[in-house]
């Protein structure tokens, strides 16, 4: 531990006694992950495996039974439209923060940092009486004229729900980096000759992928996992698969293939970290440059 | 960068319309709150404050409010601390290890919460820790570590070390360096984490939906339940309470800010 030591003391120490130290520091941490995390974790791996009988039985019965893969589908077809609709509206928000003075920023900003502290089941409690049948959208919607719209318990409600809560994890990522764009490249391309929406789409939206890309990500990720807003939102139709989860495991307590479920989820998750860390990074050390 | 008028309008507009979509929708509660009818139907009826009443009255609220405050306090002390220690180990490490543990402890962010809650729930049905204070303030800590951790890194890696040379050099010990020097100019940094890791507490529904029993419930379980049960405009009432606090929690935080800023300029 070198918590107050000078420099000199510091290169004294050898260098296994100071990453001892600092791993001690560290240990209540990783302690507690193990226990918390990794047990679980590695329960459910198990079990998935191992119940009923030892054997591939539960993923088997996964990945041939139809209604899973549905599900499975529109799991990902859910999320995928998640992150479409926050790129398109993140965007414009994240380039007017870099774009507009200090205190419109903080304006905007604090726009999107609101709902990031506001509980997520009473964000999920106002889309439902947003959305339902006697809710203010479809209210408003008759008196246009349009009756009948079924916005709750179908895909579309659950959609509009899930990118409201999660449009901060891609404003974020994007508005750091559009922060850093350099934009005398913009106007180096409109003296060269570019109008604004050539300039825009060879020079900025090249410059900002990084963010769109770190963004799509976290989003897509998230979204994946969603259980409360499918569960108040959606319907019998938008079931995803984090409520197939917890359907086999507490209604029907069948923890091997709830557990095989769960395992697919989280396989989906990392695989898709991994694929995106390498290109995030690389993207990023370009657009920095 | 000088912007075409239209784009500039348009782009106002679109600002506009995400900023009311982000914010307005919540803001639904509050009306809800006051209606005389027991139903969350739009537009409510009348005036009455019988939902708030029901909530301080009603056992089923209060005692699961009390519990969630009970849980979110030992939460933010116990991930403040152990997050904490845990940056300032990793600031000491050497690069790559450092980023390989930050790595690990940053998970509990992106497994997806139902697996995360089945996998914690079997192993508290065989620790008979479900309904338990111990295990929903050991879940929710590990699930509040990683805010703590992000934070206290973002103001150590900020923190001029050579300031602790300069104490040590005047004489100062290390308990005296670090609570002297050390600890106030991180301290912005870990009051955020130990904020972040009360909401994050305070919030949590997933896990605690699955470890819970009806003798221990979070006020985020009672709220779902509530939901899925009947419309119990009590529900918004709750909500309009916890809108009002965070509102007075964020404003808090940003004059903590500011000042952070102003101080460190």
């Amino acid at each position: 531990m070198s918590a107050s030591a000078t420099p000199s003391q510091r290169d004294a120490s050898p260098p296994s006694r100071r990453s001892w130290g600092a791993l001690a520091l560290a240990l209540p941490a990783l302690v507690l992950l193990v226990v918390v995390i990794g047990y679980p974790l590695a329960t459910i791996v198990l079990r998935s495996f191992a119940e009923p009988q030892w054997g591939l039985q539960n993923y088997g019965w996964f990945f041939s039974t139809p209604i899973n893969l549905i599900v499975l589908q529109r799991t990902f077809a859910i999320s995928a439209w998640v992150t479409v609709v926050c790129v398109i509206c993140a965007y414009p928000f994240a380039y007017a923060m870099t774009a507009v003075g200090p205190k419109l920023g903080l304006l905007l900003t604090l726009c999107v940092l609101i709902p990031f502290w506001v509980s997520g089941v009473v964000r999920t409690l106002s889309w439902v009486i947003l959305l339902q049948d006697s809710g203010v959208i479809n209210s408003m919607l008759r008196s246009v004229g349009l009756d009948g719209v079924r916005l709750i318990r179908t895909q579309t409600g659950v959609v509009i729900g899930m990118a409201q809560v999660l449009l901060p994890f891609m404003v974020l990522p994007l508005y750091s980096v559009m922060k850093g764009i350099d934009l005398r490249l913009v106007q180096a391309a409109r003296s060269l000759g570019a109008g604004p929406i050539r300039a825009f789409f060879t020079v900025y939206l090249p410059l900002s992928l990084p963010g769109i890309y770190a963004g799509a990500i976290i989003v897509f990720i998230l979204a994946l996992g969603f259980y409360i807003t499918p569960a108040l939102l959606g319907g019998p139709r938008s079931t995803m698969l984090s409520t197939l989860v917890q359907n086999q495991v507490l209604s029907l307590l069948q923890w091997g293939r709830g557990g095989a479920m769960g395992v697919v989820l989280l396989v989906a998750t990392f695989v898709l970290l991994a694929l995106a860390g390498p290109l995030m990074r690389q993207k990023h050390k370009q657009g920095t440059r | 960068m000088a912007m075409h008028p239209l784009t500039r309008v348009l782009l106002g507009l679109a600002c506009i319309l995400v900023g009311l979509w982000l914010v307005a929708p919540t803001l639904v509660v509050v009306p809800m709150s006051f209606n005389e009818n027991k139903s969350l139907a739009f537009p409510p009826q009348g005036f009455s404050w019988q939902w708030y009443q029901n909530f301080v009255t009603n056992p089923e609220w209060s005692t699961s409010f009390l519990n969630s405050l009970k849980v979110a306090t030992v939460v933010a002390v116990l991930a403040t601390v152990i997050g904490t220690l845990a940056a300032f180990g990793l600031d000491r490490m050497r690069a790559r290890s450092a980023g390989l543990l930050r790595m690990l402890l940053l998970t509990p962010m992106v497994v997806p919460g139902v697996v995360l809650a089945i996998g914690i729930y079997a192993v508290y049905l065989d620790a008979r820790l479900v309904g338990t204070m111990t295990g929903f303030v050991l879940a929710h800590t590990i699930l509040a570590l990683p805010f703590v951790l992000i934070a206290v890194q973002a103001s150590l890696e900020v923190f001029d070390k050579r300031l602790e040379t300069a104490a040590a050099s005047l004489g100062a010990g290390r308990i005296a360096t670090f609570r002297t020097v050390t600890l106030p100019l991180i301290a912005p940094g870990i009051l955020s984490g130990l904020l972040f890791a009360f909401v994050t507490s305070f919030d949590e529904v997933i896990v605690s939906l699955f470890i819970t029993s009806p003798y221990m419930k979070t006020l985020p379980v009672q709220i779902f339940t509530s939901i899925t049960r009947d419309a119990d405009p009590t529900v918004a009432a709750v909500g309009t309470i916890l809108l009002c606090a965070t509102t007075i929690l964020i404003g808090g935080g940003l004059l903590l800010l500011g000042r952070d800023r102003r101080s460190s300029l």
